[in-house]
C-alpha cells in the first residue's frame, strides 16, 4: 500500500510538473541596441532594463550593440531568432521595417518594437511617457536658472522631441513664467562635440541652465566647464558634470521588459501598443543634485507622487503656441493622438519646429 | 551682433576650427609629395583613439596627444605600403583605409564608450590673454590649439625655404625630373605619406582630448571628409588651410549662435551653410581663374626602386 502510495505521489508530481511546464514556456529574450551599451546614455538604460530582466526574473538574455538601423538590423534579428531567442525588443525606431519583414519569417517568436507605430500578430510595440518626467525637470529647472534663459540642445524636430521640450517648457513656466526655453538643433543623436558646442552657443546668449534631448554627455561637460547647472536625459549623467546636473529624466525599461516576458511565459501575450508613464514606473527623474534646495525637491516630489497615481494634467489647458493661439482651451486635455504628433512649440520655447 | 556675443563667436570659431586645420595641413603635406590619401576620416578616429587609450593608461595628455598622431601614422603606413611599395590605386586604398580606420576605432573603442579621460584643459597664455579682442579669441585656448597656431607656419617654412619641402614637391610635381636629380621619390612619398598620418592623427587627438575628454564612436563625425575638400579650397597652400579651416568652423559656430539667439531661419538651412560655403568659395575662385592646379602627379604612382 505505502509503495502504491508513494507511486501515485510520484506520479502526481510527474504529473504537476508536467503541466507546469505545458502552462510556463521557457522565455529567452535578444535585445538589438543601436549603439554601444557604454555607460550612459539611450541604449545602456535598455540594457539596464535588460539586466533586471535578468536578475529578477532569471530569464537567459543576450544582445547585440552597436547595429545599424536598415537592412543590417534585418541579419541581426534573423540570427537571434534562428538561435532560438523567443523574444526580442528592437530598441531603435529605425529597426520598424526590418522587423516586421523578419517577424514574418518566425511566427512563434515575438518581437517588441520601441516607438515605432507599426504592428503585426506576433509584433507589439512600447515606449514610455518620458515627457513626464521632462515636466518634472523643468520644474526643476524653472527653479534655479537666475537669468530666466534656458539652453535646450535637441537633436532633430520630430514629435518624439518636440512634446520633450514643450513638456520640459511648461514645468519651466510653472514655476517661473517669465523664463524661456532656448532650443538648438544638431540634427545628430551622437556628437559629442557638436552637442558641447551646441550648449556653448547657449550658454553664450544667457542661458544658465542646460537641458537636452542628446545621447551623448557632451552638453553637461559644457555646463559643467562653465559653472552653470545641467539636466541630463536617458540614464543618470551626474559622474559626467557632478558639479552641474540638477536632474535627470531618464529611463527604466526594466518594468516593460518584465511585464512582456510574464506574459510571454504564461502564454497569455498578445500584440498591443504599450505607452506607460510615470504610473507604471517606465519613466522617472533621477536623484537630486545637492545644489537643488529642499523646498524646490519638496515641490517637484509633490507633483511627481500626482503623475505616480496616473494624474496626468501637463498637456491640459490652457496652452498656447508660440504665436500665442490656443492650442488648448482650459479644462481641454491634448489627446494623445495631439501628443504623438505634435509639431509645434508652447509658448515660451524660442526656436523653430523646422 | 554685440562684441560681447562676436568674441565668444570668434573664439568657437578657433576650437571649432583646429581638428579640422591639423587634419588639413596632414593631408596637404601628402598631397604635395604626390600621394592622394582619402583615409582622413579614418585616420582622425584612430588617431583619436590611440590618444584617448594613451592618456587613460599614462594619465599624461602630452603622451595620449602624440600617441594620438602615431596612431594616425600606423594607418597611413597602411596606405604607404599599398601604394608606394604595391603601386595600388590611390583611391580605392584611401577609401579602404577610412572604412578600416572607422570599423577599427569602433570595435576596439566599444568597451570604453562614454569614459573620461583626463585632456588638455584651459591655458590661458600670460599678458596675450589680457590684450583686448585678440586675447579672448585666440589666447584663452588649450595647449593643443597654440601648437595648431606655430603649425602652418612650420610648414609654410618646410616648404618654402628648405630642399627637403623642395623634394617632396618635387615627388609631387614631377618624380621623374626628380628621380633623374638623384632623389629617391618613394622615399619622399613614404615621408609625405607618414608625416602627413602623424599630423592627421594629431587632430583626431584634439577631439578626444580638448574638444571633449570621452570616448565615443564616429567622433570625426565627418570632419576628415571636410578636411580633404579643404586641401583643395586651399590650393595645397598652408595659410589658406588656415583660412579654410577657421572659415567652416566660424559658419558652424555662427549657425548655433544664430539658433541660441532665436531666429526664425529654418535650423536645416542653417546647417547646411557650412558645407554651402565650401561650394560657393572653391565655384568663385576658380571663376576668377585663381585656382593653382593640385600638384601635377598627385594620385600617381611611381615605380619602386630596385
Amino acid at each position: 500500500m505505502r509503495r502504491l502510495l508513494s507511486f501515485a505521489a510520484c506520479l502526481l508530481l510527474v504529473l504537476a510538473t508536467g503541466l507546469a511546464y505545458a502552462a510556463d514556456k521557457e522565455v529567452k529574450a535578444g535585445f538589438v541596441y543601436v549603439s554601444p551599451v557604454g555607460d550612459a546614455g539611450y541604449s545602456y538604460a535598455h540594457d539596464q532594463g535588460r539586466k533586471m530582466l535578468e536578475k529578477d526574473m532569471g530569464v537567459a538574455t543576450t544582445f547585440v550593440e552597436a547595429v545599424p538601423e536598415g537592412p543590417d538590423s534585418e541579419r541581426v534579428l534573423t540570427n537571434m531568432a534562428r538561435k532560438g531567442y523567443n523574444l526580442i525588443f528592437a530598441t531603435s525606431f529605425g529597426y520598424m521595417d526590418p522587423v516586421i519583414k523578419v517577424a514574418k519569417d518566425f511566427p512563434d517568436v515575438v518581437f517588441m518594437h520601441c516607438s515605432g507605430y507599426k504592428q503585426a500578430p506576433n509584433v507589439g510595440t512600447y515606449f514610455g511617457r518620458i515627457y513626464q518626467a521632462r515636466y518634472l525637470t523643468g520644474l526643476v529647472a524653472g527653479s534655479m536658472t537666475k537669468s530666466a534663459k534656458i539652453g535646450y540642445v535637441a537633436a532633430f524636430p520630430i514629435p518624439e522631441v518636440i512634446r520633450g521640450i514643450n513638456a520640459f517648457t511648461l514645468g519651466v513656466q510653472a514655476v517661473n513664467p517669465k523664463a524661456e526655453v532656448r532650443v538648438v538643433w544638431t540634427k545628430t543623436w551622437y556628437d559629442p562635440a557638436l552637442e558641447k558646442d551646441a550648449a556653448k552657443s547657449l550658454l553664450d546668449v544667457g542661458c544658465d541652465v542646460i537641458a537636452q534631448h542628446q545621447d551623448s554627455p557632451g552638453p553637461q561637460e559644457a555646463a559643467q566647464e562653465r559653472g552653470v547647472y545641467s539636466v541630463g536625459y536617458n540614464s543618470d549623467m551626474s559622474k559626467f558634470a557632478p558639479k552641474a546636473q540638477l536632474t535627470s529624466a531618464v529611463w527604466n525599461w526594466g518594468v516593460v521588459y518584465k511585464y512582456v516576458a510574464e506574459q510571454v511565459k504564461k502564454g497569455t501575450w498578445k500584440s498591443e501598443d504599450i505607452w506607460w508613464g510615470m504610473d507604471k514606473g517606465v519613466v522617472d527623474i533621477a536623484p537630486f543634485g545637492p545644489m537643488v534646495p529642499k523646498d524646490v525637491q519638496d515641490k517637484v516630489n509633490a507633483k511627481k507622487a500626482e503623475l505616480v497615481k496616473g494624474q496626468d494634467n501637463i498637456f491640459a489647458g490652457p496652452i498656447a503656441d508660440q504665436k500665442g493661439a490656443a492650442k488648448a482651451a482650459a479644462g481641454q486635455k491634448l489627446s494623445d493622438k495631439e501628443l504623438l504628433g505634435m509639431n509645434w512649440f508652447v509658448k515660451g520655447v524660442i526656436g523653430t519646429t523646422e | 551682433m554685440t562684441i560681447d556675443l562676436l568674441i565668444p563667436l570668434l573664439a568657437a570659431t578657433v576650437q571649432a576650427g583646429t581638428p579640422v586645420l591639423y587634419a588639413t595641413l596632414g593631408e596637404m603635406v601628402t598631397e604635395r609629395s604626390g600621394t592622394l590619401n582619402l583615409g582622413v576620416e579614418g585616420m582622425m578616429l584612430v588617431g583619436a583613439f590611440a590618444a584617448f587609450l594613451a592618456s587613460t593608461a599614462t594619465g599624461s595628455p602630452w603622451v595620449g596627444f602624440v600617441a594620438g598622431g602615431l596612431g594616425g601614422l600606423g594607418l597611413a603606413a597602411v596606405h604607404g605600403l599599398v601604394t608606394i611599395v604595391f603601386t595600388g590605386n590611390q583611391v580605392v586604398s584611401g577609401l579602404a583605409l577610412t572604412i578600416l580606420g572607422s570599423g577599427l576605432a569602433a570595435y576596439l573603442g566599444t568597451p570604453y564608450v562614454g569614459a573620461n579621460t583626463p585632456g588638455f584643459g584651459h591655458l590661458p597664455l600670460p599678458l596675450l590673454a589680457d590684450i583686448p579682442v585678440l586675447g579672448p579669441v585666440f589666447f584663452r585656448h588649450d595647449a593643443l590649439v597654440y601648437v595648431s597656431y606655430v603649425l602652418p607656419v612650420l610648414i609654410w617654412l618646410l616648404f618654402a625655404r628648405t630642399r627637403l619641402g623642395l623634394a617632396l614637391d618635387a615627388a609631387g610635381e614631377n618624380p621623374a625630373a626628380a628621380k633623374a636629380a638623384g632623389l629617391s621619390v618613394p622615399g619622399l612619398r613614404w615621408l609625405g605619406v607618414l608625416a602627413g598620418g602623424f599630423l592627421v592623427g594629431l587632430g583626431g587627438a584634439y577631439l578626444s582630448l580638448s574638444y571633449t575628454h570621452l570616448w565615443t564612436n564616429g567622433l570625426a563625425a565627418g570632419r576628415g571628409w571636410i578636411a580633404v575638400a579643404l586641401v583643395i579650397f586651399a590650393f595645397w597652400r598652408p595659410g589658406r588651410a588656415v583660412l579654410g579651416a577657421y572659415l567652416f568652423g566660424g559658419v558652424m559656430a555662427f549657425q548655433l549662435r544664430l539658433q541660441a539667439s532665436g531666429t526664425v531661419l529654418p535650423s536645416s538651412l542653417l546647417l547646411m551653410l557650412p558645407y554651402v560655403l565650401t561650394i560657393l568659395v572653391l565655384l568663385l575662385s576658380s571663376i576668377r581663374g585663381r585656382v593653382k592646379n593640385a600638384p601635377a602627379a598627385l594620385g600617381a604612382n611611381v615605380e619602386p626602386e630596385g
